[in-house]
């Protein structure tokens, strides 16, 4: 069985390699097959990157989750990726969401269907270090302290802040949250996922709070700015997806500003004048986690991911995805970042606010108790 | 049974043993088929009801349960569930009974008969993901009959197609479903009245009234109830389109589990899940009760 | 055949018209919506002619193909045999047999889900993680209405009376199930066999939350985002799995008990 005959190998390049490490010095161009890869904690361990990339290229196969391919550019780093290196790269579930991905890594774990890497909000992240494995990738001294975790268990990957989003040609141009309540936005409304189960939901309502007076502990006055946008017939309970803002079902969208500058281009394709606005002082901003999974059925291919994702080539996507990757400011310094696409990003005024872990749990158990009325759920 | 009385010694006494073992032996003809269900049915289904009770330690504790029976959320949930399953049993119950005895009286074997029926199956069974995107064709944004309205009623409530993601919206879809349901579980018993008795009615005087209100009705009572009560159980345990239909919230039972399991800032969800779980089995359960109690009534009459 | 009155054929035309709209409607909603070419007006069958290129459409109805054929062969080894054994030698079972089929009714798929993910997590150990160990569920999610099909056949031919025949003329056991029995329920079989075909191609819930691609799901997740072709496919699939249905006969020729052994 297919078990059976990883474990032996595994076992005999274990061997192996215990053998040639004890019979020659330093650099071991052989890097043995699984074991050795899954607790190697940067490419060094491979003996340099060129070692990390045979080693990904006896692998042959990356498989990645919850990446939709206009979710920060990640369909044109997918294919950077594969166009790299030559390694097959399985996408799976690109609508899950970060509590998905850790499902999927639990109901999958020691099969070769489990995801390599994950890419998580911060909530989810937090709560589940136990299933990541350290890694530091080539650039990961660069990385401020705040956006890492000290042994490379996570690394913050890109952020953004959260946006209001809108058909200029449907709605008229937003000033400030409050417009939305007036009659030009009725059933216009939509919020991108249940403020109860999607991070980017949570933040959105978050933001609405802070734009009304509310501030990152106190999560309150975002419901009731819903409740009121959803008794003036505005709200509309849809997620909104490409198809629905195509369509014109939702010409207003509560969503990280990455997204939505992501569809711009496409959009504008279509004949959809899509602009972003962040509303003055309530800017909500929130970075995603990325993590190797400790359980990686390729583990070689999850480190080469991730150094693609943290070197130039992989950080300038996110950055034309319309996100702000971490080293953006490192390698805007040392003129490798793009810096058009830098440029493009949406202006911001005010100073940025992150919910931390504790301050989600308590909007999260303001949120259960109340949304559901609120929006008549 | 063929005990003997007297007891004997030598060969018949072994006999009597093996003859005892061998009693069991057909039994073993069941075993693959008990194995199967036991495994990948009756163990998640063990698994569901009592993890409910544990908690993330391992220990036992009520907390789960207790939620879930007392928050407003969850209730209402239920609620809305119960309703939806009570109007759209009724509603599937009575079309699909009419048009189970209009295809009653239609020839056996014909095309339109075989045509109705295959329908009836797709749309009972097969429908879910696809219904889901068949009314969101019809009266979703852009659709026909809300672009209709809108187009010639103005501002009425069918252009507004927010309805459609509510209970209302969801007891119109699974009314589509349910009544194919009715017909299949019911046809056969309309089939089983006998065209003796209706003969033997009009001979004797009586009108279609009096036929349907001592002959016709309560022989199908039963049956009637019975098939009620399974729609009800459908409905309630039903996931695929209301899950396809609304994105956002959760209205009813099955969707709290699916954003129970799901949820990226509510993260104690896998066990919330169960204690949901718990609280649909003991639902279905009660009425699936009711099914089979009436389905024996109904099989007295079959004999 | 009954002779229809005027006022029942009235009340038959009136039920049918009305209940035929109501679900005709959709049917022809989608037809509409999936045809419909941009704002001006018009038609055209872009987004059925797109269907084949669905990104990861065509994988996933080989998928679905492949699980609705091992539940099929799960009825036809496990489910059929077993009815036919209780009924005829295990009277006491019957009642139980009928519980445990109908369960699948009682305890939902979506509560069933909830409790699988540790045996999947086992069985994948034996098996791989390929999506058709779903064929195991999905069998059991078919029986309510393949034992309902099956069921239905051996009463309404005696098979006791027939297997006691065959027996008394020397017949063995497997010979009387084999040529005796079977050729008797076959429409039953085969209808139970076809209902399981549409359900499996039609199951959501455990695949999607067990996170599987079959066809639902691929389904699902194109109507997020290209809202035309996601209902295109799904008409093309009730299309389908109505042709399926009609096409089968699974009520032909009924044989009339009491006709003799001849």
């Amino acid at each position: 069985m297919k078990v059976q005959k990883r474990v032996v190998v595994a076992g005999v390049a274990a061997a192996t390699l215990m053998l040639a490490t004890a019979c020659s010095s330093t650099d071991s161009t052989d890097t043995g097959a699984g074991v050795d890869a899954a607790t190697a904690t940067s490419a060094a361990d491979f003996g340099g990157m060129e070692g990390l990339v045979t080693a990904c290229e006896a692998e042959g196969k990356l498989n990645v989750i919850a990446l939709p391919p206009d979710w920060a550019n990640y369909g044109v780093i997918i294919q950077g990726f594969i166009d790299k290196y030559g390694i097959e790269v399985d996408s799976q579930q690109p609508d899950a969401n970060s509590q998905d991905e850790i499902n999927a890594a639990v109901s999958n774990a020691g099969t070769d269907r489990a995801p390599d890497v994950f890419d998580l909000g911060q909530g989810v992240a937090l709560a589940n270090t136990d299933k990541f494995t350290p890694y530091m990738v080539e650039r990961f001294a660069d990385i401020p302290t705040a956006f890492k975790d000290a042994n490379g268990l996570w690394v913050n990957d890109y952020g953004g802040f959260m946006a209001i989003g809108y058909d200029a040609n449907k709605v008229p141009e937003i000033t400030s949250i409050g417009d939305l309540l007036g009659p030009d936005y009725k059933g216009a409304v939509a919020l991108n996922g249940d403020p109860t189960q999607a991070s980017a939901g949570w933040n959105g309502v978050m933001m609405a709070s802070i734009a009304n007076g509310g501030n990152v502990d106190d999560i309150a006055p975002g419901v009731e700015f819903f409740k009121n946008l959803n008794a003036a017939g505005n709200f509309l309970p849809v997620d909104p997806t490409p198809a629905t803002i195509e369509s014109g079902q939702t010409p207003v969208v509560f969503d990280w500003d990455y997204l939505q500058a992501g569809q711009v281009a496409g959009l504008a394709e279509k004949g959809i004048d899509w602009r972003i606005f962040v509303p003055e002082g309530a800017v909500v901003g929130g970075y995603y986690y990325q993590a190797v999974n400790a359980d990686a059925p390729n583990p070689a291919c999850a480190r080469l991911w991730q150094e693609y994702l943290y070197s130039p080539d992989g950080q300038n996507e996110w950055l034309r995805g319309g996100a702000r990757p971490v080293l953006a400011d490192v390698y805007s310094a040392e003129g490798t970042l793009d810096a058009e696409a830098f440029a493009k990003l949406p202006p911001v005024t005010g100073d940025p606010v992150v919910a931390n872990d504790q301050q989600v749990v308590v909007g999260t158990e303001y949120l259960v108790g109340n949304w559901a009325a609120a929006v008549g759920g | 049974m063929t005990q003997t009385h007297t007891v004997e010694t030598g060969p018949s006494e072994r006999g009597a043993g093996l003859r005892h073992i061998l009693r069991f032996l057909p039994y073993l003809g069941v075993l693959p088929f008990l194995l199967l269900v036991g495994v990948f049915f009756l163990w998640p289904t063990f698994i569901v009801v009592t993890q409910a009770f544990i908690d993330d330690q391992g220990s036992f504790t009520l907390e789960y349960v207790t939620t879930v029976a007392t928050s407003e959320v969850n209730l209402n949930a239920f609620r809305n569930s119960i309703q939806i399953s009570v109007v759209t049993s009724i509603l599937g119950g009575i079309f699909g009974g009419l048009l189970a005895w209009a295809l009653a009286n239609s020839r056996r074997h014909g095309m339109f008969r075989r045509a109705t029926m295959a329908a009836s199956g797709v749309f009972a069974q097969f429908g879910g993901v696809m219904l889901a995107f068949a009314f969101l064709a019809t009266f979703g944004f852009n659709g026909l009959v809300t672009l209709f309205f809108s187009e010639n009623f103005g501002d009425s409530f069918l252009s507004n197609p927010t309805w459609l993601y509510g209970i209302w919206g969801l007891c119109v879809v699974y009314t589509f479903f349910q009544i194919p349901l009715m017909l299949i579980v019911f046809l056969p018993a309309v089939e089983g009245l006998r065209g003796e008795w209706r003969e033997a009615n009009d001979s004797l005087g009586g009108s279609t009234w009096r036929y349907w209100r001592h002959v016709g009705g309560p022989v199908l009572l039963p049956s009637f109830m019975g098939a009620v009560l399974l729609l009800f159980a459908n409905a309630f345990s039903a996931y695929a389109t209301a899950a396809a239909l609304i994105s956002q919230g959760s209205p009813i039972v099955p969707l709290q589990i699916r954003g129970a399991l799901g949820s990226e800032v509510a993260l104690e969800g896998a066990a919330f899940g169960k204690a949901l779980a718990l609280g649909m089995v003991l639902v279905v359960g009660v009425v699936m009760i009711g099914y089979v109690l009436l389905q024996r009534r109904v099989s007295r009459w079959e004999q | 055949m009954k002779r229809l009155t005027g006022i029942t054929r009235i009340w038959r035309a009136v039920i049918l018209s009305i209940i035929g709209f109501y679900m005709l409607l959709p049917i022809v909603a989608m037809a509409d919506f999936s045809t419909r070419a941009g704002v001006d007006g018009g038609r055209t069958f872009d987004s059925w002619a797109a269907i084949p290129s669905a990104p990861g459409l065509l994988e996933s109805i080989a998928v679905s193909l492949q699980l609705a054929f091992l539940a099929v062969v799960g009825i036809l080894v496990l489910l059929v045999p077993t009815m036919i054994w209780v009924h005829l030698r295990l009277p006491l079972m019957r009642r139980p047999l009928e519980v445990l089929c109908l369960l699948p009714i009682a305890i939902p798929a979506i509560v069933i889900v909830v409790g699988i993910a540790p045996i999947y997590r086992w069985l994948s150990q034996f098996f791989g993680s390929s999506p058709l160990s779903l064929a195991f569920i999905y069998t059991i999610l078919t029986f309510p209405f393949a034992y309902r099909a099956v069921n239905t056949s051996l009463r309404s031919v005696d098979v006791n009376t027939l297997a006691e025949a065959a027996r008394t003329l020397g017949a063995s056991w497997p010979r009387t199930i084999a040529e005796v029995i079977i050729p008797n329920i076959r429409n039953g079989i085969l209808g139970a066999c076809v209902i399981s075909i549409a359900l499996v191609l039609g199951e959501f819930t455990i695949s999607s939350l067990l996170n599987y691609e079959t066809m639902q799901v691929v389904i699902n997740l194109l109507g997020k985002r290209e809202g035309q072709i996601s209902v295109a496919v799904s008409l093309a699939a009730l299309i389908f799995a109505f042709v399926l249905l009609v096409a089968i006969p699974t009520s032909g020729k009924k044989q009339e008990v009491g006709q003799g052994v001849d």
